[in-house]
């Protein structure tokens, strides 16, 4: 079987399947992973061209937060509104990272630069509580008149549409990226950059443009997160612990593969639920307690990711000892 | 109008300085870390946390006296330094620094979630209000005047004893030239195992510091963790002494923001400082111009 073939007849299945199954719950979870797989495939897709990233968590707190301000202090919708978030985003990610690469920020720096810069959009949120409802959290008002124009719907089905497309769409971006010739310039950056530069590759350009889309896509995650769980707080989109764990996901999935972080969010969210479920609501922390155990552990024993072991394994039987 | 409006300016200046010597301290233990072993901590406001609540812990609830407890607690942080190393990083050592970076981040989550189910997510403070200082018309809290001397005084004594010993040397040695130095017969295992646990000795001097002045709880880490990393990239990742300047600098901006304005606004002001300082300044403050 060729492979659109196979991704056609995968894709279509994954359409059909809620007006076959549609048990809420279930719904809910499947909604969770498509749009944090988004989010950890807009992760990705620095990621794998060495550009680790922590500040990823305060793109989509901006995402989030701006696309519902806009909407219950000024009344815009969330069509004129998520674009508006992922135009802040970028602009934020310009602003960041231009000096970054620029003067040749990278490895441990460009890590703790950005990690500071989810640290300081939690800060930015906590600070304007008197918009923003600070650590309390906030919520978009419910709509008194359209569904569609307020992009708020009860019905999980819809959403489930909705995040199913965006994440196709994200795989669709990943594709496009990987057969441009941006893909091979970004490769030879993370292999040398001053070689890279001598080859005529405009190493400063590149990597703002992969960095730009990275994180307009994570708005875009953030601003659908907030529309569907109509909650946010700066715990759940924004801050050092969201970034954390986009990277954790990306890295335990594989981010050498277009699925690997869809594969990454399937197992921590899954995993996350598990651990939520099986604890019960007596034992608060004990989840993230054994989660964090289970990543550290992943991290030491599973570097390339599960994915990524898995296709290494499976490339080179032989040397299946060090996967 | 115009003295009163002086006065308090001298206060925040004053305070700012104060506020910088703790700041320096956390750089100080971040830079050794990543000087020697080229590896950055993620967990490390979590690391104080954990002493914050050791120091709550000796103080409030088994009664110890301070001046008992402070040291328990720093032996504490320094032993839980070294279990990091060698529980997670050591094996990591070769790994992508990625890779090692996202283990040291997940310790974040592991020490976040054990202080919640271990000690509850309600706020907790020593109970101590050391008197306040005045100064003309100027306030001081004694809280920060010892802090700032106690930081003064750990980071002379981390000095001397990276200056004046053996191991010190070494140290100092292996930040220099990794692979050399193991040729030369220094134990590279035992001075990693050392410089970490000094590196979690300071977070543990820190937390006696910090308990005095904030309340504890299992997110507090990330109060003061952004910070940390900021002074340290502004000083330039592993310069000791542009690390300390820098943790004074952002500590004036935080506390002059905070005159303005919120003590939010303060770290807001301060990361926008950073991006410019970027610009500027791209490898550290004190970086040669190349």
């Amino acid at each position: 079987m060729n492979k659109p073939l196979a991704w056609g007849i995968g894709l279509a299945a994954l359409v059909a399947l809620p007006f076959v199954y549609r048990d809420p719950y279930h719904l809910h979870i499947l909604v969770l992973i498509l749009i944090w797989s988004f989010a950890y495939t807009s992760w990705s897709m620095m990621g794998r061209f060495g550009l680790v990233s922590l500040g990823h968590g305060g793109f989509m707190g901006v995402g989030a937060y701006v696309t519902t301000l806009l909407w219950n202090h000024l009344g815009v919708s969330p069509w004129i509104g998520i674009p508006a978030a992922m135009l802040c985003a970028g602009a934020l990610a310009l602003v960041v990272a231009y000096p970054c690469f620029r003067f040749r920020i990278t490895g441990h720096y460009f890590a703790l630069v950005t990690l500071a810069l989810s640290g300081i959009v939690l800060q930015i949120i906590i600070a304007t509580r008197d918009y923003t409802g600070g650590s309390l959290g906030y919520t978009p008002e419910r709509t008194k008149g359209s569904h569609i124009v307020a992009l708020q719907f009860d019905d999980k089905v819809v959403w489930y549409l909705i995040a199913l497309g965006v994440w196709a769409t994200g795989l669709a971006i990943w594709y496009w990226i990987d057969r441009s010739m941006s893909r091979y310039a970004m490769e030879a950056i993370s292999e040398d950059e001053d070689a890279a530069a001598a080859a005529g590759v405009n190493v400063t350009a590149e990597k703002l443009r992969i960095t730009v889309i990275s994180a307009v896509m994570t708005a875009m995650a953030g601003a659908l997160y907030g529309q569907y769980q109509m909650f946010i707080s700066p715990d759940t989109v924004s801050g050092i612990a969201v970034s954390l764990q986009m990277v954790f996901a990306a890295v335990v999935g594989g981010i050498y593969v277009a699925l690997g972080p869809t594969v990454g969010a399937i197992i921590t969210i899954m995993l996350a639920e598990v651990l939520r479920i099986g604890f019960g609501t007596k034992a608060v922390g004990w989840d993230n307690l054994v989660y964090g155990v289970l990543l550290v552990l992943f991290i030491i024993f599973l570097p390339k990711g599960i994915l990524g072991s898995l296709l290494a394994w499976l490339k080179s039987p032989s040397k299946h000892k060090d996967g | 109008m115009m003295e009163i409006f002086d006065i308090y300016l001298l206060e925040a200046l004053v305070n700012g300085i104060l506020l910088g010597g703790v700041l320096a301290l956390l750089a100080l233990g971040l830079n050794l870390i990543f000087g020697v072993i080229d590896v950055t901590w993620i967990c490390y406001a979590e690391l104080v946390m954990i002493g914050m609540y050791g120091m709550y812990y000796l103080f409030s609830v088994y009664g110890l006296p301070y001046w008992v407890a402070a040291p328990i607690c720093i032996l504490l942080v320094a032993a839980m330094g070294a279990a990091l190393h060698f529980l997670v990083i050591a094996p990591l050592l070769s790994a992508p620094p990625i890779n090692q970076l996202l283990a040291t981040g997940g310790v974040l989550f592991v020490l976040q979630s054990f202080a919640t189910v271990a000690f509850g997510i309600d706020f907790r403070n020593l109970g101590i209000r050391l008197p306040v200082l005045a100064l003309g018309e100027m306030h001081f809290s004694y809280a920060r005047l010892l802090a700032f001397g106690a930081a003064l005084i750990g980071m002379v004594a981390v000095y001397l004893f990276m200056t004046r010993t053996y191991t010190g040397t070494a140290i100092r040695a292996i930040a220099q030239d990794r692979q050399i130095m193991a040729l030369m017969g220094v134990d590279t295992k035992k001075i990693y195992l050392v410089t970490s646990a000094l590196g979690g000795g300071l977070a543990g001097l820190a937390a006696c510091l910090l308990v005095l002045q904030y309340d504890v709880h299992p997110f507090v880490g990330l109060s003061f963790g952004p910070i940390t990393f900021l002074i340290c990239v502004l000083g330039g990742l592993g310069n000791f002494v542009g690390g300390f300047v820098a943790a004074f600098l952002f500590a004036e901006i935080i506390s002059l923001g905070g005159l303005f304005s919120d003590l939010e606004w303060g770290y807001v002001l301060a990361f926008a400082f950073f991006i410019v300082m970027m610009f500027i300044r791209p490898a550290g403050l004190l970086a040669k111009r190349s």
